[in-house]
């Protein structure tokens, strides 16, 4: 709120009629700037943005609101000033206007304003950005994820690797022992994880660039050759999330998809097993199955 | 282009000498070194740019306006958002500002007879129009025009994923292009420090020439890096080179940070000398001095120096850049930003407004670029880009600061000298619905591409599954394009009709502030045959006002209290006194 101060240059003014009349435009201002604050701190609507269905998601999610909210205050401020000089200082005689050029509070006023909102954004993100970024040194599952033209290749712990490309899913794992809906959240390959408990990603591309990106869980990183990707997902609870390539990768961009299914951690264990069971009998009986359908 | 050949004198000023003795009509337009006609060149040059990247915009709308719709191959779409890009980024909003209007503009505002060097002006031109055409030859080529992206990213712009020729045209149409840029930076730089006429020092130069002054040193900071990359990528491609290639030990995240490198300056490149645009038209239809001038100044400077530490903000989601660093790089760049805002509100505080069409386009610029450099600190946030890079978040934040300063400042430009340009005014209603019009299709194209891009619709997607529910806002984003599009016809309608039937204009219709407004319109071979006094940075207001000269802050006797104010509610204020 401290923006609005700079359009109150008049504080220091000895009083008159001018001055009053100016004050109470002042407190207009202020109270229409904040009426959006105080209507967004009742129920903080997410503005069109997604909570976050995960730990990691719910943090972006919360800076999101926030910083939506003082944005609105100096759109509606800034924009407000320039309104207000359009219909107040339209042309209204031929008379020349006073050529005034410097006001030097007035000047510094609205660097040092601007200086402490943004250095304030500043702090909240470096604060957001560190529990987005943190990876535990102990998760309870780690999942390398490779992604490929058009497609994507998991690889769970006990050499179990699910390989699916564009709108193909070659797991179809639902909730609750079903298989995945034929809706749109099922487009391509599916990537397990354990619901309520911390994920690791470890992310990498095979050929060109490509993005991870997962709407409901606010966040997105991509998947380059030659550099490795590491961070956590905690997903909140048991659910299909649909996915997508972010990152432009040639023809098939457009149908690259992907979805992540949150399973609870008992149905996640069961799966995990049955799969390194299958892996395991493959493995022994001869080539790994999976590595060949990972080059096909 | 032969439109530019012929420009008639439309009023008599009686000036006998102005018929320069030299070659006319196309041997004219070949070998003309002159300032005003390359700049009116480039002009043209980038304003056809402009239109097909504006077709083709049109044609991506229509593709997303149905989900999974077949309209455009996946392949043609690819191509379709490259070359817009392409051709809005390096054939338009830049050549447009610092080949067109600067070329024209800033010899006059600094008094100069003609630009520095005005054969290597010639030749920037001429390799700005071949490097447009061969990007553009890449659509009669086997197997279409680019489809990487207008960053054209390694590794998929390698020969392994973009094989064929276009992309090598695509590559050399940017070395081409790249060389005009630097070689017309080097001319803006030579021409504002050295041909500035007597009495004009720097700090009255028009904020618009400052602007530019800045621009050029930027090109010149980032077009070199930009054709090393692309040097770069041509050899990976054609000669064996592992640069951006992980599989002979090179590295694809090198060429997001050369690109960037170059990149991030780009953009203000693109957006300086716009804001210096605006800067010029603001004071003069406020009947007011500019506000803060010295501070607009150094909010260039520092807007550019800034711009040249913020690249990674582009690699935000790579996850090998440093957040910390260039997320508050880029925060702070909204500070002198923010200082411009409030110097253009504190010009037109307690001016005498007059929305004629410049003027209107300025407006539509200051509430478009307030929008999109909202979302731009939002997206300088690293959490907050996680949740929507490459998201149409993204692309409705760009589209509105690059609409806001090439699109409403630029055309504002061009509104605000035609009369220079030609002698003539434009129709001033043609003008005024061309506002209106875009101004709705403005809003109405990307305020909804945000919520899209909220939602998580990918961008350089060309098509979308039914069922998530994305198609009604893309289809209301679709007509908004298409209003922006009919917006344009009163542009050419317009230019058409004052081009059949002129109305003089004079030399200077807008009571205006800086020197060009002292030459004729058109101005004459050489462009001054005399000046006026230059005592502050509005020579010409002063000479026809030298009763009203500007009140700077402590100039005793101005005014009683000696002190310029902004609104303080002076009585001598209300009165109109003219000190």
């Amino acid at each position: 709120m401290a923006s609005v101060d700079a359009v109150s240059p008049r504080d220091g003014e000895s009083s008159s009629t001018v001055a009053s009349r100016w004050r109470r435009r002042a407190f207009g201002l202020v109270a229409v700037t904040a009426l959006p604050v105080l209507l967004g701190g009742c129920q903080l609507p997410t503005f069109y943005g997604y909570r976050g269905s995960t730990k990691q998601g719910h943090d972006e999610s919360v800076l999101w609101i926030g910083t939506m909210i003082a944005s609105i205050v100096v759109l509606v401020f800034v924009g407000g000033l320039i309104t207000w000089s359009i219909f107040r200082y339209r042309k209204k005689s031929d008379e020349i206007p006073r050529q005034f050029q410097y006001h030097i509070p007035i000047e510094i006023t609205y660097i040092v304003v601007p200086v402490v909102m943004v250095l304030t954004l500043f702090g909240f993100t470096v604060y957001t950005e560190n529990q987005v970024d943190a990876v535990t040194p102990t998760p309870a599952v780690k999942i390398h994820v490779t992604a490929f033209q058009w497609g994507w290749r998991y690889q769970y712990p006990g050499n179990v690797t699910v390989t699916g490309v564009t709108t193909e899913d070659p797991d179809p794992i639902g909730l609750n022992g079903a298989s995945c809906a034929p809706a749109v959240d099922c487009l391509g390959p599916g990537l397990i994880v354990p619901a309520g408990q911390t994920t690791q990603i470890v992310l990498n591309s095979q050929d060109v660039i490509h993005g991870f990106y997962v709407p409901e869980f606010n966040f997105s990183r991509y998947a380059q050759p030659g550099v490795t990707n590491t961070f956590d997902l905690t997903v909140d609870h048991a659910a299909i999330y649909r996915a997508q390539c972010t990152q432009l990768c040639g023809l098939y961009h457009s149908l690259m998809f992907f979805h992540v299914v949150a399973l609870p951690p008992s149905q996640f264990r069961a799966w995990l097993s049955s799969q390194q069971h299958l892996a395991h009998a493959a493995s022994t009986v001869s080539a790994s199955n999976s590595t060949t359908k990972a080059a096909a | 282009m032969t439109v530019l050949v012929d420009r008639p004198v439309s009023h008599d000023h009686g000036h006998e000498h102005e018929h320069h003795e030299g070659p006319t009509g196309l041997l004219k337009w070949l070998t003309s070194t002159d300032h005003k006609l390359i700049g009116m060149n480039y002009m043209v040059t980038s304003l056809v740019m402009f239109f097909l990247a504006g077709l083709m915009a049109l044609a991506m709308r229509a593709q997303l306006a149905t989900p999974n719709s077949s309209l455009l191959s996946f392949q043609a779409y690819n191509a379709l958002f490259t070359m817009h890009g392409s051709l809005m980024l390096y054939l338009f909003a830049g050549p447009f500002a610092f080949g067109g209007l600067a070329n024209y503009i800033l010899p006059l505002q600094v008094g100069a007879p003609d630009m520095a060097f005005p054969r290597l002006n010639a030749l920037s031109y001429w390799l700005y129009l071949s490097g447009s055409i061969t990007m553009l030859l890449g659509f009669v080529v086997a197997g279409g025009a680019a489809a990487y992206g207008w960053v054209a990213y390694a590794p998929l712009s390698t020969v392994q994923f973009s094989p064929g020729s276009a992309p090598d045209l695509w590559i050399l149409g940017i070395a081409l292009t790249g060389f005009s840029a630097i070689f017309t930076g080097v001319n803006l730089v030579t021409t504002t420090f050295y041909l500035r006429a007597p009495g004009m020092t720097m700090f009255r130069l028009p904020i618009f020439t400052w602007n530019m002054l800045v621009t050029a040193i930027l090109i010149l900071i980032a077009f070199p890096i930009l054709t090393a990359a692309m040097v770069l990528l041509f050899a990976d491609r054609h000669f064996g080179t592992h640069i951006y290639s992980t599989a002979g030990g090179g590295s694809p995240i090198l060429y997001q940070n050369l690109f960037w490198f170059f990149g991030h300056p780009e953009v203000y490149i693109l957006a300086l000398p716009y804001f210096g645009i605006v800067t010029d038209v603001i004071p003069v239809f406020s009947k007011k001095p500019l506000f803060g001038y010295k501070g607009m100044v150094f909010a260039t400077m520092a807007i550019a120096a800034l711009s040249t530490g913020v690249w990674a903000h582009h690699m935000f989601t790579t996850g090998v850049v440093l957040l910390p660093f260039f997320s508050l790089l880029s925060l702070l760049i909204a500070v002198p930003t923010g200082i411009k805002f409030f110097n253009w509100i504190g010009t037109m505080w307690r001016g005498q407004l007059t929305f004629t069409t410049p003027m209107l386009f300025c407006i539509g610029f200051l509430f478009a670029f307030l929008m999109g450099g909202l979302t731009g600190v939002m997206l300088a946030s690293p959490p907050i880009d996680f949740a929507t890079h490459d998201t149409y978040f993204v692309v409705a934040h760009f589209h509105q600061v690059l609409f806001g300063t090439a699109v409403y400042a630029g055309f504002a430009g061009l509104y605000y000298w035609y009369p220079k340009f030609y002698g003539r005014m434009y129709r001033e209603w043609m003008g005024k619905t061309h506002f209106w019009l875009l101004t709705v299709g403005f809003w109405v194209t990307f305020m909804p591409q945000y919520i899209l891009g909220l939602w998580g619709m990918p961008r350089r997607v060309a098509s979308y599954p039914a069922s998530l529910g994305w198609q009604t806002l893309n289809v209301v984003s679709t007509v908004g394009a298409f209003i922006i599009g009919i917006s344009f016809v009163f542009l050419l309608v317009n230019f058409w009709v004052s081009w059949r039937k002129p109305v003089p204009a004079g030399d200077n219709p807008w009571d205006a502030h800086t020197l060009e407004w002292f030459a004729t319109s058109p101005p004459v071979h050489h462009n001054f045959e005399k000046l006026p006094p230059i005592r502050s940075e509005r020579p010409v207001w002063d000479y026809h006002h030298p009763d009203a000269l500007t009140i700077t802050h402590g100039s005793a006797g101005a005014n009683g209290n000696g002190h310029g104010r902004l609104a303080g509610a002076a009585a001598a204020a209300d009165t109109g006194d003219k000190a």
